[in-house]
């Protein structure tokens, strides 16, 4: 069969034969992923002294990513254990890490727990758990639009939309502050449709660090309540905030309280440093045992056609460290270690740029919660930064303070005060207070 | 204030998953699982290979975790391409093969499902009659309508090759066809290589699109490269195939989740950008996939002494699952059955179809302890020389008056 295409001319392979065009000839190559995309840059700049502060990967003072020791041991024992095989999951994933992780984010008294209110389904990681979860909702949930706040971890619109949510957003950080926008947070959140879906981050917000107080998280709940607003938690940094795992999970804990029904997306990426195993559960607390159960039938459904079941490595790894009374103090110390570095380096740059003389008030890097800063630097800034000063970052200004070096410090700081200084003095009036 | 989910109903069992569930909750001794595809020696027990355990020996504790490319590990892609295309494949050569990896099969056939729906949303999905239940789950989620096609020939227990030649000259030229590479699941029936050759053929005339399910390579056969033989004729005839490959069943990896999704490009360019669009779609699906299993595969296909104990490995697995297909059949026809049992040789792969009808199968379980899917599906790799006989002598007491 002869074509006369003109696309025939391009191909010299013998055996492309017939055909002569790809059903996919029309693609376009996608854009190069905002976040994973600045490691990539990263990896091609031959510069000695680049410094990659991009992706929330945690890095030891070295800048060499860790295994905890808990999780080695963890995966000894499954190694040495031959009787241990490899068969699939069901399809919600390792009951035993489940019923951990419910344990963990709600508390070993949770009311909740103890009726059956909590269905819980093994993820991958908290994308995974967000992308389960925000189809279950589109499904099943009479008012599937989520508000996200403002600003978000870059993912959570895309992954969200994908699940076929729809997607508005809602106040939250304030630049002139470098703190809580509370006021347009009510003031969004009550204008809101009763019923809608409300992501909240847990703990340590992504990327601005900045979470609300005890108190501000009471008066969110409440007003949740008074709308019917359903609360969907991201808690990817339980025990990376304050260094304790009981403390960082308060918010939910509180909204579970008193029958509260919600959502909650669960990682280990972070907590654990299981990054590339995908381990994470969803939660869903229900008003009655019954309804539990019928939602876990339902999230089921959602699975199967997209893996069948999830991944058995990194959930067993977890659930061995869980279940075992030593090897669980043994990872919240070492869970703490790496916090409190964390908090050592914001101190250290803190430090550094006040040795500059670095113009503007600096302290919401100390005051900020978490892996990351939110500096308040522009994109053009940060752009200046990584083509004179070879410094990868996200353009928001985010900076990953989980994989900076005491020795990268001085030359990180060089950059900011370069930037700041260099480049137009509108700028140098939003930083000052 | 009542709960937001009243209105949401029990969702209904996997037809596949829940039969070992209901296995798992039946205190008899006699029990029978020959239900899930999940392969066991001839002690019934799961197998961890050698080679797998090996792999994991030398990985454990020693390598960092960190995140995978959103493409997977490469390394691993780049052998699990060898297997299909051919380890001297001109397309891997000049990098005309957009190739990601994914959530074994599933994910693998989830991903293209995806990316079929946002490149070309006004196509339809030909899937044959029967296949895998959850591969009509897939494309529904993916909001691509289906289409079914002739297959299975039930009078004969074989191909209806008739049938599916008509269908396949049939549908509008440009249709998308859903192909079980080896081993169908779940009727172990497949084409002969000539009716392969015709098939390839009759899909270039129409401009057919070829995507191929290979979750059984190495299992029907006990030769990876026989296995493929499909997928090969079809690239000799200059189709732009895609193509799902898991390492479940043939490296038992089973829950590690590990397998790959490719297609075949008209050049190096287009292969990037294809690539970067699946990677698009599997971002907001769960980022990265997980790297434990990913490890496995590559560390084993890389070292030669490791791959050549896998092949032996996979060879023993397949051997054993012809040689419980032989010995089922001889017991049924030493037993007098009134039926013919020629397909239970005929068929290959881990299924057997029975041809018993859901009374049947209802007796079976009820009556005999037996577990199988009501389609009359029974999965070989379940059967051993210890319940051979009590399952031949409980299928021969169902049909016996049938």
């Amino acid at each position: 069969m002869d074509s006369l295409h003109p696309n025939d001319a391009i191909l010299a392979s013998p055996t492309s034969g017939l055909h002569a065009d790809s059903v996919f000839a029309h693609l376009h190559r996608a854009p190069e992923d905002p976040i994973l995309g600045v490691t990539v840059a990263y990896n091609k700049d031959p510069s000695p002294v680049k410094v990659n502060v991009g992706v929330g990967s945690y890095r030891t003072d070295e800048g060499k990513p860790l295994v905890l020791n808990v999780v080695r041991q963890a995966e000894q024992k499954l190694v040495n254990d031959r009787s241990r095989v490899k068969e699939y999951l069901p399809i919600v994933g390792l009951a035993e890490f489940n019923k951990l992780s419910a344990k963990l984010l709600l508390g070993a008294d949770s009311p909740a727990i103890r009726e059956n209110r909590v269905t819980t389904v093994q993820c991958l990681s908290g994308t995974g758990s967000l992308r389960v979860g925000g189809e279950f909702l589109a499904r099943h949930y009479h008012q599937p639009t989520i508000y996200i706040p403002q600003p978000t971890w870059g993912y959570h619109p895309k992954v969200l939309a994908g699940a076929g949510l729809s997607v508005k957003t809602y106040r939250y950080y304030d630049p002139a502050t470098r703190g809580l926008n509370f006021q347009g947070l009510l003031e969004d959140l009550g204008s809101a449709p009763s019923g809608a879906i409300v992501l909240l981050h847990a703990c340590a917000h992504n990327p601005t660090g900045v979470d609300p107080t005890i108190q501000q998280w009471d008066q969110i709940r409440q007003l949740m309540r008074s709308k019917e607003l359903l609360p969907f938690f991201d808690n990817a940094y339980q025990g990376f905030a304050s260094g304790d795992l009981d403390a960082d999970a308060e918010s939910v804990r509180m909204f579970a309280a008193n029958g509260g029904e919600c959502l909650v997306a669960q990682s280990y990426a972070k907590n654990m440093g299981l990054y590339g195993e995908r381990v994470g559960a969803l939660s869903i607390v229900c008003k009655t045992a019954d309804v539990a159960s019928r939602v876990e039938s339902q999230l089921k459904l959602v699975i199967r056609p997209m893996y069948s079941v999830p991944p058995i490595h990194g959930a067993s790894i977890a659930a061995t460290i869980l279940k075992d009374r030593d090897m669980y103090n043994e990872w919240t110390i070492e869970l703490k270690a790496m916090a409190d570095r964390i908090i050592s380096m914001r101190q250290q740059l803190f430090d550094a740029l006040r040795a500059r003389g670095t113009p503007g008030d600096w302290s919401h890097v100390i005051k900020q919660i978490g892996m990351f800063t939110f500096t308040g630097l522009n994109s053009e800034q940060v752009a200046f930064m990584t083509r004179e000063y070879h410094i990868y970052m996200t353009s928001d200004g985010r900076i990953s303070m989980a994989s900076l070096t005491s020795k990268a410090v001085p030359h990180l700081a060089d950059a900011i005060h370069a930037a700041v200084t260099m480049l137009s003095e509108s700028v140098t009036s939003r930083v000052s207070s | 204030m009542s709960s937001w989910w009243r209105s949401v109903d029990p969702a209904p069992k996997d037809p596949i998953l829940g039969v070992t569930e209901a296995f798992l909750a039946d205190s008899s001794p006699n029990k029978v699982n020959v239900g899930v595809g999940a392969y066991r020696d001839d002690n019934g027990k799961p197998v961890v290979l050698e080679c797998v355990r090996e792999a994991e020996r030398r990985i454990a504790g020693n390598l960092n975790m960190e995140y995978l490319p959103m493409g997977g590990s490469v390394k691993m892609v780049e052998e699990t391409l060898k297997l299909s295309y051919g380890e001297k494949s001109e397309f891997i050569r000049d990098k005309r093969i957009a190739a990601v990896q994914s959530l074994s099969g599933t994910g693998a056939c989830r991903l293209f499902a995806d990316f079929q729906k946002r490149f070309h949303p006004d196509s339809q999905i030909h899937i044959p009659v029967p296949t895998w239940a959850n591969h009509h789950n897939i494309w529904r989620d993916a909001q691509v309508p289906q289409r079914t096609f002739h297959y299975y020939h039930p009078e004969s227990r074989g191909l209806d090759f008739a049938g599916l030649m008509d269908d396949i000259k049939n549908a509008p030229n440009g249709s998308f066809f859903l192909l079980h590479a080896c081993a169908h699941n779940p009727t172990g029936v497949d084409p002969s290589e000539e009716q392969w050759r015709e098939i390839s053929h009759q899909f270039k005339a129409k401009g057919h699109f070829p995507f191929f399910d290979m979750a059984y390579q190495g299992f029907a056969s006990g030769d990876p490269e026989r296995d493929a033989k499909s997928i090969r004729i079809f690239l000799e005839d200059g189709h732009l195939v895609g193509i799902a490959q898991s390492y479940a069943k043939n490296m038992g990896l089973y829950g590690q989740r590990v397998g790959c999704l490719s297609v075949l490009c008209e050049d190096e360019k287009q292969a990037m950008a294809v690539k970067s669009q699946l990677q698009l779609l599997a971002r907001p699906m769960y980022s990265n996939p997980p790297v434990h299993g990913a490890l496995i595969v590559s560390t084993i296909l890389s070292d030669p002494g490791l791959k050549k104990l896998w092949l032996k490995e996979v060879k023993v697995m397949a051997d054993r699952i012809i040689g419980m297909r032989t010995a089922l059949r001889e017991n049924l026809e030493k037993m007098g059955s009134p039926l013919s049992w020629e397909h239970i040789t005929n068929q290959i792969g881990m299924f057997c179809y029975s041809g018993l009808a859901p009374e049947q199968v209802d007796r079976l379980t009820s009556e005999f302890h037996i577990y199988l899917t009501r389609n009359g599906r029974i999965s070989m790799a379940g059967v051993t020389t210890g319940n051979i006989g009590y399952l031949a002598n409980a299928i021969h007491e169902v049909t016996k008056s049938a």
